[in-house]
């Protein structure tokens, strides 16, 4: 009979299915890092000046940090001027101007992936999807809907040469240049990403959604999002991800701001699924994301949700600033490291009105010898009256060679402030493995059994048609490690 | 239906069972008893099929096929459910989707089309009132804050849902209050019939007296050493089981 630590080992040791390299003409920029890349990243997407000064800026500022060492996470040390810093796929003139026109081998690598575009098209007004490949984005679909609403939705450079003075009024006044090390990396040389700005009162009537993938050899991928919504307006965002198998390391250095007036709600849920390298440890992402959202207005809320099962580095801590009084943060994540994967993940709540409120339920998954850590921060200013806080964080362990760590920070200014930490570390039993084997369920199925329960209050906080992805993920993705 | 010979089992290099040899006819209900650590529940586990007992010798036929060569998943579904004595709670998954995936695991190998929600429904209703199971406990997650006899309870509305053909129920009667016990009891009597075997293992009587067992088996030392009808367990409990072990010191002088 073979035992359960081989049956789980089985699981794991499936290949990634989404491994493969699309052949495509990439216009790329010799590898290295000065003022001069950063010049010509900003003259090949024709950006007007305050958007090459702020770059310029943060480069300066960049040169002056050092690479933080304080997560808990081992990588060797990445050489920032072997990376090429900017890739597009070749156009034909101007950008296409429909799917017709976009390169059938981009189109061939979506549909691989299963994000059939055309597809999303028929499938009209449920999903509107602004795929990124590389740098660039490729197709923005129904904008013209959403446009009619006076909402923008679109890649970051058309909003630099459409809205200037939106970006211009936005553009690091959540996550500032001089952040840190990745975020200053990520203002002096973001390619694109995705801009959205939802005007007073307006509820966005679909999800807006973006895929964003990593495909040019050792081109690091630096993305910039951007999601304002103005008062009493609301917005769900969701993105997605994949990324071919390679084997260099790949740096992604990704920023994501979120701003939140009075009475405005958004919802930003992730699912990542970057390739995580191979089983021992070869190859796979390194995923360095600053994402932050403010709560400027009063009673606004940004809700984060998160499904981590990719990267073979996660270093992310989307994170909430509660300015406005009675505002909300929360933050539901589930991650999951197998084989050598490392994950250095968390949340900061920062409560700085009254009334403020936050939320934080984390899930850890650690198999192989993945290592989880959670790392989060609640922080009660001195002005943030009857400031409610509750953290959850439980870990699971499947075997005996992974880590779970939890790293909480509490720092309570206000008297009045009402914090509520629960935390767990359960190892997934045998006997529960043995219990659903009792009844006639596989041990395969009976882990991803397991663990989607275990993760069942973060996916309930998912949008549907993630909802459903993310558990077929966290199957996947723990095939092979039933223990 | 069952045919244990000559069975040696150990645990992490301890030896347990040292000879175990027991045969069930379907429709029959046998007991076994014995003192603490005398192989009962290792007795259970091997005919489920736990990794940590290593089988040494010996053989389990069971429907005429090696039990021992099966995965613990496949004898489920070919009919061997164990109520366990420790039932583990599992956060998250509802009895009822967990219910579900089993009967279907169980008719998929079968060979018989999975059950729809609606005809679903209907069953474990149906099989919830033998154990008087409240209809909530099927949305609730897997023995998550159950009591103990809820868990037992509950490991019978499992079984009835199941319909298996072989049942082991490894100590039900532990941590039953006396109400619980003849729910319990009634729900297990309800599900004898003539072509399902229960195998009942307790440490006391008392259980016997609800759930009437064809024949009793003495364990003692991971051997059966007595045999006989329930009036054996009636003997047992008038003279303990001192008694069966100076009978079984003096067997071995």
């Amino acid at each position: 009979m073979k035992t359960e630590t081989q049956n789980l080992e089985e699981l794991a040791n499936r290949d990634y299915k989404y491994g493969f390299v699309t052949d495509i003409d990439a216009d790329s920029l010799p590898p290295g890092l000065d003022e001069d890349v950063v010049r010509a990243i900003s003259a090949k997407k024709n950006e007007p000046e305050f958007m090459l000064e702020w770059r310029l800026k943060a480069f300066r500022h960049w040169k002056t940090m050092t690479e933080p060492t304080w997560a808990f996470v081992k990588y060797p040390e990445i050489d920032y001027q072997a990376i090429s810093y900017y890739s597009a796929p070749k156009k034909a003139g101007e950008g296409p101007k429909s799917l017709d026109e976009v390169d059938p081998e981009l189109l061939k690598t979506y549909e691989k992936l299963g994000i059939p575009l055309k597809e999303q098209e028929i499938l009209a007004g449920v999903v509107a999807v602004d795929a990124v490949f590389d740098s660039v984005s490729v197709a923005t679909t129904f904008k013209d809907k959403l446009h009619d609403l006076g909402i923008v939705f679109c890649s970051f450079s058309e909003a630099v040469q459409n809205h200037p003075e939106l970006v211009e009024k936005y553009l690091g006044t959540v996550v500032p240049h001089t952040d840190n090390f990745f975020a200053a990396l990520n203002s002096a040389v973001f390619s694109d990403g995705s801009f959205v700005y939802v005007p007073k009162g307006v509820r966005c009537p679909m999800e807006l959604s973006t895929y964003f993938r990593i495909n040019a050899a050792n081109t690091g991928q630096f993305e910039r999002t951007l999601i304002v919504a103005d008062e009493g307006a609301s917005v769900s965002y969701l993105e997605g991800c994949t990324a071919p198998m390679r084997d260099e390391n790949q740096l992604h250095a990704a920023v994501v701001e979120l701003v939140a007036l009075d009475n405005a709600k958004i919802k930003y849920s992730t699912v990542q699924n970057w390739y995580p390298g191979d089983k021992d440890g070869k190859g796979g992402i390194y995923n360095f994301v600053t994402k932050r959202g403010k709560c400027a207005g009063v009673n606004s809320k940004i809700s984060w949700t998160q499904v981590e099962t990719g990267s073979a580095i996660t270093w992310k801590y989307p994170s909430c600033i509660l300015q406005g009084d009675n505002s909300i943060g929360e933050f539901y994540s589930v991650a999951l490291t197998n084989n050598k994967q490392q994950a250095d993940t968390g949340t900061k709540m920062i409560h700085i009105g009254k009334n403020t409120r936050s939320t934080i339920v984390s899930k850890g998954i650690s198999a192989g010898e993945g290592q989880n850590t959670y790392r989060g921060q609640v922080k009660i200013l001195k002005g943030a009256d009857n400031a409610r806080n509750y953290s959850q964080c439980d870990s699971m362990l499947l075997g005996d060679r992974c880590g779970a760590h939890t790293f909480p920070y509490i720092d309570v200014q206000n008297p009045s402030a009402t914090m509520e930490h629960e935390a767990s570390t359960a190892k997934i039993g045998e006997d529960q493995i043995f219990y659903c084997q009792q009844r006639g369920i596989s041990a395969e199925d009976a882990v991803s059994m397991i663990v989607n329960g275990f993760c069942k209050e973060v996916f309930r906080e998912l949008p549907m048609e993630f909802a459903v992805e993310a558990q077929k993920l966290l199957g996947i993705s723990l095939e092979g490690s039933v223990g | 239906m069952l045919e244990i010979k000559n069975l040696h089992a150990q645990v992490e290099d301890k030896p347990i069972l040292q000879g175990i040899d027991l045969t069930i006819n379907p429709g029959e209900v046998h007991a076994i008893m014995g003192p603490n650590g005398s192989g009962k529940s290792t007795l259970a586990s091997v005919i489920a099929g736990r990794d940590e007992y290593e089988v040494t010798g010996g053989s389990i036929d069971y429907k005429g096929k090696d039990l021992l060569d099966m995965e613990p998943e496949d004898r489920a579904r070919e009919g061997v459910f164990l109520a366990f004595q420790y039932p583990v709670e599992i956060p998250g998954v509802s009895n009822m989707y967990f219910m579900k995936a089993a009967l279907n695991a169980v008719r998929t190998h079968r060979g018989e089309s999975e059950m729809d929600a609606m005809d679903f429904l209907a069953w474990v209703k149906e099989r919830a009132k033998l154990v008087q199971m409240d209809e909530s406990f099927l949305k609730r997650n897997i023995n998550e804050g159950f009591s103990g006899g809820e868990k037992k309870r509950n490991e019978i509305f499992q079984m009835a849902v199941l319909d298996p053909s072989l049942a082991v129920l490894d100590e039900t009667d532990s941590g039953l209050d006396i109400d619980a016990l003849r729910i319990v009891s009634d729900g297990v009597n309800a599900l004898r019939n003539e072509n399902r075997a229960v195998l009942v293992i307790t440490h006391y009587q008392r259980l016997l007296e609800y759930i009437v067992p064809d024949k009793v088996h003495v364990l003692y030392d991971g051997k059966i050493i007595r045999s006989g009808d329930r009036n054996l367990a009636l003997e047992l409990e008038e003279k303990g089981y001192g008694w069966i072990e100076q009978e079984a010191a003096e067997a071995t002088r």
